[in-house]
């Protein structure tokens, strides 16, 4: 009772989604302070042994709903189905992915239960509140952290006297790390049956076209990023260049992206991937900071940009003045004459 | 096909977009003063498709915003654009309410129009949180399609909708009565229609009118197409426990401005040299290589 829920959902493949994954090891943490339990929830279709990609993650119990209606995210079963385990297990804390689908379902999820739900958090923490009103004292409340006002102001939204507290999270926010390989827990066959009716079924998926992306810069240890200083996309060529002999994936600002200079897989920022490489080049990218919400903890970030004022050069660990178009290809060059 | 009664839900919000020079104050908070109200970008695509609907097969399109009273603002820019009519929610019971206490005054208004279908935004650009629409169908037990693009096909029972996934689309269908939240991919609002605007020009809360002082209210008594409906909490009967801050699970505990810190930075000029000089130290500590 009153431990921490995930709702994980599942890629196209039938595996356990990165996003779901990465909040199994925050909510590992949280369930560790709190000495609680860290539970999942799975719905979807062909789930066997779907509890052993949990496991490692800190997973003390796995429920699965597994059903062939269940194979594609549906707003109402999937509700119905997390409403009433919640019921049941009144967890203290659900956390869901800010995906289409886990944005989809967690207002709905909250709203059934009134309870707060704070969507798009970037931290998420345990910490005490004294509500002054009321003279009450809360020791472990869950701080959800996230920026707000277009990024320009960072809130900490708290739910004192609801349960579950629940937040949703970007995938890339948090970090993805097993426990242990031996980690063992339980794994629980719902009896959802009785909680889902036809009522349930009205909406239904006529078409879906999926196309699993094979661009993954979440995961690049070195980004080459372009903005709208690049001024093409046929100028984002010189940054694929860099970036596949450096080893590393093109990112872009959602300047770029919205002018069609690269597609939206590739958006570093608030709207975008956080992303966390060893090197983040940014090229002809001013730097708002939405962009930099989602790059600014790279271990080390070089800047190009023709003004030497650039908001970006205020994170940047080196700051390069001039235009991308001459200095690009200079940094191919050098890279090719130091590795030689 | 009987004609539809749709309602836009749209939203008041200041343009965080924007947030240039001078809307950040000396010590670095916003100057919300500074910062234009705009009409939400994404409930501007979902009045165009009630828009295209009301085109096609014939609908009434009532705006509903829920804010102060300067928001009557947005119902007369979608009159401009082709709504028939709109609604402001305004009390100061609802100062102060999260998407959940939102989304209750929302849906106690919904419960009194009776409409056939509720098309919102995706997002709200002051808080991004996409919560308000499917909250509110929870609220009345309808069925929800987020992230529509596109309203495929319509009939009274069923509509079919393709929806933008993060890596797709997605076509559904769904029975009437629903909610429907558009995301920005979908096609962009129509602009102002001159003949609208002139003849929507004078429309007023009677709020309005009263700190207007000015005396054409008779007139609008003889026009009431220009008349905004003006509903307090009473009249959409709603808990006022429900409401405000009482109503609202979440609280703002506390807000950061976001300060950046500055790095030790060095600065390099764009010589073949100096760039020389640049990669190899970071292939000698590993950064590259
Ligand atoms: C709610 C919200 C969410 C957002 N989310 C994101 C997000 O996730 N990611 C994101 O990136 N943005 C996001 N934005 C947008 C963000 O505010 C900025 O508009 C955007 O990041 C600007 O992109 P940019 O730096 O590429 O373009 P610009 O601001 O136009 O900057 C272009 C830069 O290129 C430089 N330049 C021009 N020519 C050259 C040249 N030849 N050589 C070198 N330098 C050159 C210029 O000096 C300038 O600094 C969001 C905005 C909002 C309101
Ligand atoms: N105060 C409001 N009045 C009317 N509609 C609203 C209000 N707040 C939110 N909405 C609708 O709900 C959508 C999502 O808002 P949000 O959950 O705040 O991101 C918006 O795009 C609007 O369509």
């Amino acid at each position: 009772m009153n431990n921490i829920f995930v709702i994980t959902e599942l890629t196209e493949q039938g595996n356990i989604a990165d996003v779901s994954l990465e909040l199994m090891t925050k909510g590992r943490q949280l369930a560790n302070e709190l000495k609680v339990d860290l539970e999942a929830l799975v719905i979807g279709h062909e789930l066997n042994g779907i509890e052993n990609e949990l496991y490692p993650y800190g997973a003390d119990k796995v429920w699965v709903a597994d059903d062939a209606r269940l194979k594609h995210y549906l707003t109402l079963p999937f509700t119905k189905i997390a409403v009433e385990l919640f019921k049941e297990e009144k967890p203290q804390i659900a956390l869901l992915g800010a995906t289409t689908a886990g944005r989809d379902l967690g207002p709905r999820v909250s709203s059934a239960l009134s309870s707060g739900l704070t969507a798009d958090c970037t931290e998420l923490v345990i910490g005490e509140h004294y509500d002054k009103k009321s003279d009450t004292q809360y020791d472990q409340l869950l701080y959800q952290i996230r920026p707000a006002f277009g990024g320009n102001i960072i809130a900490t939204i708290i739910n004192p006297d609801h349960r579950p507290q629940m937040a949703t999270v970007r995938e890339g926010v948090m970090k993805k790390s097993i426990v242990g390989t031996d980690y063992k827990g339980e794994r629980i066959d719902l009896d959802f049956n009785k909680w889902l009716s036809d009522e349930d079924f009205i909406v239904s998926i006529i078409e879906r076209h999926i196309e699993e992306s094979d661009i993954n810069i979440k995961n690049a240890s070195i980004i080459v990023a372009g903005g709208y200083g690049v001024g093409s996309k046929d100028n984002f060529k010189l940054l694929h260049n860099l970036a596949h002999v450096l080893g590393g994936e093109v990112g872009a600002s959602r300047a770029a992206v919205d002018a069609g200079f690269a597609p939206h897989e590739r958006q570093v920022g608030q709207t975008g991937i956080t992303v966390r490489p060893k090197l983040y080049i940014a090229c002809g990218i001013s730097g708002q900071i939405q962009h930099t919400a989602g790059m600014k903890e790279s271990a080390m970030i070089i800047s190009i940009n023709n003004d030497p004022d650039a908001p970006i050069n205020a994170v940047a660990d080196y700051v390069i003045t001039g235009d991308l178009g001459a200095i690009i290809p200079k940094m191919i060059e050098a890279y090719h004459k130091n590795t030689k | 096909m009987k004609k539809l009664n749709i309602v836009v839900l749209a939203k008041q919000v200041p343009d965080t977009r924007n947030v240039g020079k001078d809307a950040m104050k000396a010590d670095g908070t916003v100057n919300r003063g500074a910062l234009d109200a705009i009409f939400n970008p994404e409930d501007l695509n979902a009045l165009e498709q009630a828009l295209r609907i009301k085109e096609t097969y014939g609908a009434n399109v009532c705006l509903l915003t829920m804010g102060p009273p300067r928001a009557a603002e947005i119902i007369r820019e979608a009159m401009f654009r082709g709504a028939d009519e709109g609604i402001l929610l305004t009390d100061r019971a609802f100062a102060g309410s999260d998407t959940l206490a939102t989304s209750y005054a929302i849906s106690q208004a919904i419960r009194k129009i009776n409409p056939d279908m509720i098309i919102a935004g995706r997002q709200a650009i002051d808080g991004d949180t996409a919560q308000v629409g499917p909250q509110v169908a929870e609220k009345l037990n309808w069925p929800q399609i987020t992230y529509t693009e596109e309203i495929l096909k319509l009939s009274e029972k069923e509509i079919q909708i393709k929806r933008r996934l993060e890596n797709g689309v997605e076509v559904v269908k769904s029975p009437m009565p629903s909610v429907i939240t558009v995301t920005g991919s979908a096609p962009e609002c129509r602009t102002r229609n001159a003949k609208l605007t002139m003849k929507y020009k004078h429309a007023r809360t009677i709020s309005e009118l009263q700190n207007e002082n000015r005396d054409y209210e008779a007139l609008l008594m003889d026009k009431p197409h220009l008349i905004i409906k003006e509903w307090s909490v009473k009249e959409v009967d709603a808990d006022t426990d429900l409401l405000g801050l009482s109503g609202s699970p979440t609280k703002v505990k506390k807000i950061e401005n976001v300060v950046f810190t500055a790095k030790e930075t060095r600065r390099l000029g764009d010589s073949e040299q100096e760039i020389n000089e640049l990669f190899a130290d970071l292939i000698k500590n590993h950064t590259i290589g």
